[in-house]
């Protein structure tokens, strides 16, 4: 006997030999013998994703670019994925994950139109909306986060619901869902959500902002956000979901920006005041 | 997951077959993945003669942030169709609310396949012992909510549950959970329970006569959860946005929605 309570009971291994990992299920330990390894944490990203609704549809946009760590790795990775004509992902956090998820919601696709096969309006409604996509990638998401096998993304799915009302809504690696007039992820939550608070503070004030509106406040978010998210950068994807179907733009650069205030910046780096 | 010890054994001690104990201490355990979060939030419920009200503020927060404005965390269970008509009773959870939905979603199937096997509604009873074993079933790896539920009972009166994390539950008059639930509870046990109220007609020192609790009617109830979190918005930054209440009576539940501070 010893004074680790833990210990009590447990077969030694100067009697019975050290434990054999052999004989775990694959969930514990693979062939190799090595333990199972899972993300714990992000490598390649993809900073914020922005998004508003508007009377008949939804806007959402996020830069093209994928960082490792501080260095900007990749300046043309689309973080903007849509879906059967009819939504849109917008992917933060990691970029493998990103793929894993494009390719598995590829999968998803192709079998859905395996199962109803034509290419006619007729059919498209039987097609998944944004919202049935949500709650399967709510369903995904919090599925790995139970496994202890996060998938280390922050996404928003914008689209149109059945009866065709703008739908947005989050998704994160905790399988936290949430929905919101105006939504943003990363640092977009604290730089561009109380811009496009301010444009739309409510429900009833997203059913009366027109196209033009929405698209003209995500832009100016992007731009805050390029000023000031250190993981940003000028080129942008941005799309529009509406009832016509998904525009989708991947080579978007900022317009307008302004750096004069840069100059009145002072105290920071090798400058003496 | 989280070993159960992070100290190294005595070394001429024998080694166990368990890589907890075996492994090396000294160097930090690096910090992982947390699988948990804390949406913020507050929830109450009380129960009366006839009537059973469970509310809840409609903000969900990350940190600083408000994810959303609207975010129920009052569902009802069983009905049908998915606005859930003829439904008689209602869950509510506070915590983390991935987890709260997904409790939510099992309670609800479970509440509608008893209708489709036995042909008849799960009574509130059955209803609330079955979230406690679903809630203690995974209690290696909770399900991090504070559940209420709410209903009718057998004889008519108004049924209120609450449940710790890993089920243990208790079937109660009121209930205060969530955020504020430090806030709102011991208000609710002075003006619901009439603790350290006393009867003013009633001698000075130890003769004072406490004054005893009985039922209360619907619109007082609802003044003192209307009250309750008003208070709360002013004293908790995660609390606020919209109060969400549902009235549960022998005929069903109505629904209320009143705005509250959005600060």
């Amino acid at each position: 006997m010893n004074h680790f309570p833990e210990a009590w009971g447990r077969p030694r291994d100067d009697i019975y030999g050290s434990y054999n990992p052999q004989f775990l299920p694959n969930s514990h330990a693979q062939q190799s013998g090595h333990p199972t390894t899972h993300t714990q944490s992000p490598i390649v990203t993809g900073t914020s994703v922005i998004a508003v609704k508007y009377k008949d549809g939804v806007v959402i946009a996020a830069d093209n670019l994928a960082s490792y760590g501080s260095l900007a790795r990749f300046t043309d990775v689309h973080r903007l994925k849509p879906f059967n004509k009819k939504a849109v992902v917008g992917f933060g956090g990691d970029v493998s994950d990103m793929q894993y998820l494009d390719r598995l919601l590829n999968s998803l696709d192709v079998k859905e139109n395996y199962s109803h096969g034509h290419d006619d309006a007729e059919s498209d409604k039987a097609l998944m909306s944004a919202k049935n996509l949500h709650t399967y990638l709510s369903k995904v998401m919090y599925k790995r986060r139970s496994d202890f096998n996060p998938l280390w993304n922050a996404l928003l799915v914008c689209g149109l619901s059945e009866d065709g009302t703008p739908f947005l809504a989050s998704v994160d690696l905790l399988g936290t869902t949430f929905s919101a007039p105006t939504l943003a992820t990363g640092f977009g939550a604290h730089l561009a959500q109380p811009i496009l608070r301010r444009v739309v503070p409510d429900e009833a004030a997203s059913k009366a902002l027109d196209k033009e509106a929405a698209v003209a406040a995500v832009k100016e978010c992007m731009k805050v956000l390029f000023y000031r998210d250190a993981r940003s950068m000028n080129e942008y994807s941005i799309a529009v979901v509406d009832k016509s179907g998904v525009d989708l733009k991947q080579k978007e650069k900022l317009e307008g920006q302004s750096w004069a205030f840069a100059e009145q910046i002072k105290g920071y780096g090798t400058q003496t005041v | 997951m989280a070993s159960i010890s992070s100290f190294a054994m005595p070394s001429e001690a024998p080694t166990y077959s368990f890589a907890a104990a075996q492994s090396a201490s000294g160097q930090p355990r690096q910090h992982g993945f947390y699988p948990y979060t804390d949406n913020g939030g507050s929830t109450l419920g009380i129960s009366g003669d006839s009537f059973t009200i469970l509310a809840g503020d409609t903000r969900s927060t990350s940190g600083y942030n408000i994810n959303t404005r609207y975010a129920p965390k009052l569902f009802k269970l069983g009905g049908s169709g998915p606005n859930h008509e003829g439904s008689k009773i209602v869950l509510s959870v506070v915590g983390f609310a991935a987890d709260g939905n997904a409790l939510q979603e099992r309670l609800d199937t479970i509440v509608k396949m008893y209708k489709y096997q036995h042909g008849k509604d799960i009574s509130v009873h059955a209803c609330a012992q079955r979230l406690s074993h679903i809630l203690y079933n995974k209690r290696f790896f909770p399900y991090y909510v504070h559940a209420i539920l709410g209903g009718i009972d057998e004889e008519g009166k108004g049924a209120l549950y609450s449940y710790d994390p890993v089920g243990s539950y208790e079937r109660e008059q009121c209930r205060a959970a969530g955020a504020a639930a430090s806030l709102i509870m011991p208000f609710l046990d002075n003006q619901v329970n009439l603790k350290n109220q006393y009867d003013p007609n009633s001698g000075p020192g130890l003769e004072k006569v406490q004054r005893v609790p009985k039922p209360l009617d619907r619109t007082t109830v609802e003044e003192i959860v209307r009250d309750a979190f008003t208070s709360a918005v002013e004293r908790h930054i995660e609390v606020g946005d919209g109060l969400q209440m549902m009235i549960i009576t022998k005929d069903g539940i109505e629904e209320v929605y009143t705005p509250l501070k959005q600060d």
